[in-house]
């Protein structure tokens, strides 16, 4: 049976790959990311983990590798953060396109300048329009589940797309939590067999990556992007199966107290839980405050989005942005819910403030103080344009 | 003695040479592009067990516009620096699965990286290192066509002194490429792998036991094939061998073999002593603006380079080394 082990979440998440059995990872070391192959390196090390440990020379390799091994039928997993994923961008790129399904735990991390090894999400961002399935954990017990499920989404034979965990680095890789670990048997069967349909094979010998000329080229983006959209109801599937077998439901949007909520903060990752402690700390001063967690970043979940924020007792909807689109929005995840509810004639007014960039810590009043950046938008009628940096010192 | 070691795998002559065409004609080279010409002698070497890994670059844009490929065998193209990284996850793929019964652990698969000077001297030189170090079960080629042909002859580290190219042209005060061609095969040989060696399509029973050579030495290996391009240097398409021939019979190319990165063999000494380079220079219009003063500055390169080869041939001949040399052969 499942065990309840204090265990620190990077540690967990090496084991969460491990139980999937994995039969290649590429590692490249990289702060805040660098526990989770130190460990997979012991458990191979040990004889635990029957897999081949790649000890690349960069990140760019890190992928590369992935992307060749996985191509060459094997299960295959890296893991990074921030300068890292950045370096690798343009493997990122072809792994979705080459229909690689490779599993990436993404311990996110502020890019350089100024360097900065803490938490944001301006690493995942970039990264945004590379065509991954790209997933947030909350927790550490997400991130453990939701690496060892990812596996099973990549490799479904109607998705064959690469998967990235996303988890905040320190604020989750660097912390022991109590998580429910599985024993092989306990998991026996969930993953089937890893099979992909064009993989190299002297049997079977075919051309992968070939030159796609104009007459191609959009057809083949656009084969891309139906898959990524049609991933959405095997996302689901595997989601719903792990919920049916072990008991721990994870959604597309996730929500806290949204039901009778005038005004929501939408969050991605660990930001999700403290701005639940504030909501419950609130709710005793007679706030009518939620949360919702966009627990799926790709591909989108608008229909989960708008049944969640439309046409309810929500008002106001802040989006939380830990990153910045220089030059542009500003809020990234902000534009995209807006973007999302525009046609939508029951959507709340869609407010955006940006805070805990590169490692700043979020305190309590900060996240009152976006909640009433959302209030004062309900008093005033006006849906501000500008996106405020809380927390900022001026 | 030293014949026999240099041809310890079983002597190839043309009439043996396996007829599989594992490169197929149709392909969009150039008349007498000699990289296409060594590819197809590779893969019959080869054979059919094994899957190539190309980097971006003239052999992979003339071999696979989609729906059409000249692959006989496995093959996968990523991107441009990567050749040497795709294939370290190839070969670890492999070995993985055989160890857990997915793939037949007694069924050999070659695996063969494929780039050109770009891709290997420039901007794979880091994954190739890599590559290398960790000793994957992988042989690299580089078809080495001395600069960026794919994308309109622009100068790489791996053109040679003098010579003019796109980035590197002939101006008024300027001689075209303005310092030596890199030593890919020294740099390999550094990392002390099983096997190093030059090759030239222009003896394709060398090329072809090389390749053998190589996928049975047990670790990672690399050869540097030169690899005359017509169209990027300036010659006619119908004298490609020739010229190969040209660049090993002046030393502007010798060929040699380098076991674990320590012993040096010689594969082919011209009878009569080295040609003068100046024989080779003037078949291209890439050198034909070359003064006396140049070509001697060359010629004097060259005869270092070979004199610096002969003394490490000689120097790794002792018994010690033959003996090395025979248990290393052995035990690949």
């Amino acid at each position: 049976m499942a065990k309840r082990v204090g265990i620190e979440v990077a540690l967990a998440i090496a084991e969460a790959a491990a139980l999937a059995e994995v039969d290649v990872v590429s590692a490249y070391p990289i702060t805040p990311q660098t526990h989770i192959v130190e460990h997979l390196a012991e458990l191979v090390a040990d004889g635990e983990l029957n897999a081949e440990f790649i000890t690349v020379e960069s990140e760019h390799t890190a992928m590369s590798a992935a992307l060749g091994a996985s191509l060459a039928g094997a299960r295959a997993f890296t893991s990074t953060s921030s300068q890292g994923l950045a370096l690798m961008n343009e493997i990122v790129y072809i792994t979705s396109s080459m229909r690689a399904p490779v599993v990436m735990a993404l311990a996110n991390r502020a890019l350089s300048a100024p360097i900065s090894i803490w938490n944001d999400h301006s690493d995942v961002m970039n990264e945004r329009d590379t065509g991954w399935i790209s997933i947030f954990a909350n927790n550490g017990q997400e991130a453990y589940d939701l690496t060892f499920m990812a596996f099973k989404i990549a490799e479904h034979p109607e998705v064959l797309l690469p998967v990235m965990i996303n988890f905040d680095g320190f604020i989750l890789t660097h912390v022991i939590e109590p998580i429910h670990m599985f024993d092989k048997e306990e998991v026996e069967g969930f993953i089937p067999p890893y099979n992909h349909p064009h993989k190299l094979d002297v049997d079977n010998p075919k051309t992968l990556g070939p030159v796609g000329l104009p007459d191609i080229y959009t057809e083949v983006k656009k084969q891309q992007e139906v898959a990524i959209r049609n991933s959405r109801k095997y996302i689901d599937q595997v989601w719903d199966e792990f919920a049916d077998r072990f008991g721990r439901r994870y959604r597309a949007v996730e929500t806290y107290y949204a039901d009778d909520a005038e005004v929501v903060l939408i969050t991605q990752g660990s930001v999700t839980e403290a701005a639940e402690v504030v909501v419950d700390e609130m709710r005793k001063r007679g706030k009518k405050w939620g949360v919702v967690s966009l627990r799926l970043w790709r591909p989108f979940p608008f229909e989960d989005l708008k049944k969640v924020l439309c046409g309810g007792s929500i008002k106001c909807a802040v989006v939380l942005d830990r990153a910045i689109s220089f030059g542009g929005p500003l809020g990234i995840v902000m534009s995209e819910v807006r973007s999302a509810l525009y046609s939508d004639p029951g959507r709340p007014a869609v407010v955006g403030v940006t805070a805990g960039l590169g490692g700043r810590d979020i305190k309590f009043e900060d996240y009152v103080k976006m909640y009433e950046i959302g209030e004062e938008c309900l008093r005033t009628g006006k849906e501000p344009e500008e996106v405020v940096i809380v927390g900022l010192r001026e | 003695m030293r014949r026999s070691l240099a041809n310890f795998s079983k002597t190839l002559v043309y009439k043996r040479a396996p007829r599989h065409e594992l490169f197929a004609r149709g392909h969009r080279a150039c008349q007498g592009c000699a990289p296409a010409l060594g590819i197809r002698y590779i893969l019959k070497a080869a054979g059919p067990n094994t899957i190539v890994v190309s980097a971006t670059g003239c052999m992979e844009i003339v071999s696979s516009p989609f729906p059409y490929t000249s692959w006989g065998v496995p093959w996968i193209h990523v991107a441009f620096e990567n050749a040497a990284a795709v294939a370290s996850g190839v070969e670890a793929a492999i070995r993985a699965l055989k160890r857990k019964g997915r793939l037949n652990p007694e069924k050999r698969v070659n695996v063969i990286a494929l780039a050109g000077d770009g891709g290997t001297a420039d901007i794979g030189l880091q994954a190739l290192s890599g590559m290398l170090a960790r000793n994957h079960n992988v042989l690299y080629i580089c078809y080495d066509n001395e600069a960026y042909m794919n994308t309109g002859v622009q100068g790489s580290s791996a053109t040679p002194y003098g010579a003019h190219t796109t980035t590197t042209p002939v101006g008024r005060v300027s001689m075209g490429q303005g310092y030596w061609k890199k030593n890919l095969a020294a740099i390999a040989a550094a990392h002390e792998i099983p096997y190093v060696a030059t090759a030239c399509p222009s003896y394709p029973l060398d090329l072809m036991e090389k390749v053998k050579k190589a996928l049975s030495c047990g670790g990672a290996s690399y050869i540097h094939m030169f690899a005359v391009c017509p169209t990027g240097w300036g010659c006619p398409s119908s004298q490609a061998i020739k010229i190969g021939r040209l660049a090993v019979e002046t030393g502007i190319f010798p060929l040699y073999e380098v076991y674990h990165g320590k012993i040096y063999r010689i594969s082919y000494e011209p009878p009569k002593g080295l040609r003068p380079v100046e024989e080779y220079l003037r078949t291209q219009k890439r050198f034909r603006h070359l003064g006396r003063e140049a070509v001697e500055r060359i010629q004097k390169r060259v005869c270092e380079h070979w004199n610096w080869l002969k003394m490490l041939e000689e120097m790794t001949s002792t018994e010690e080394f033959e003996e090395r040399l025979v248990e290393l052969c052995a035990e690949a």
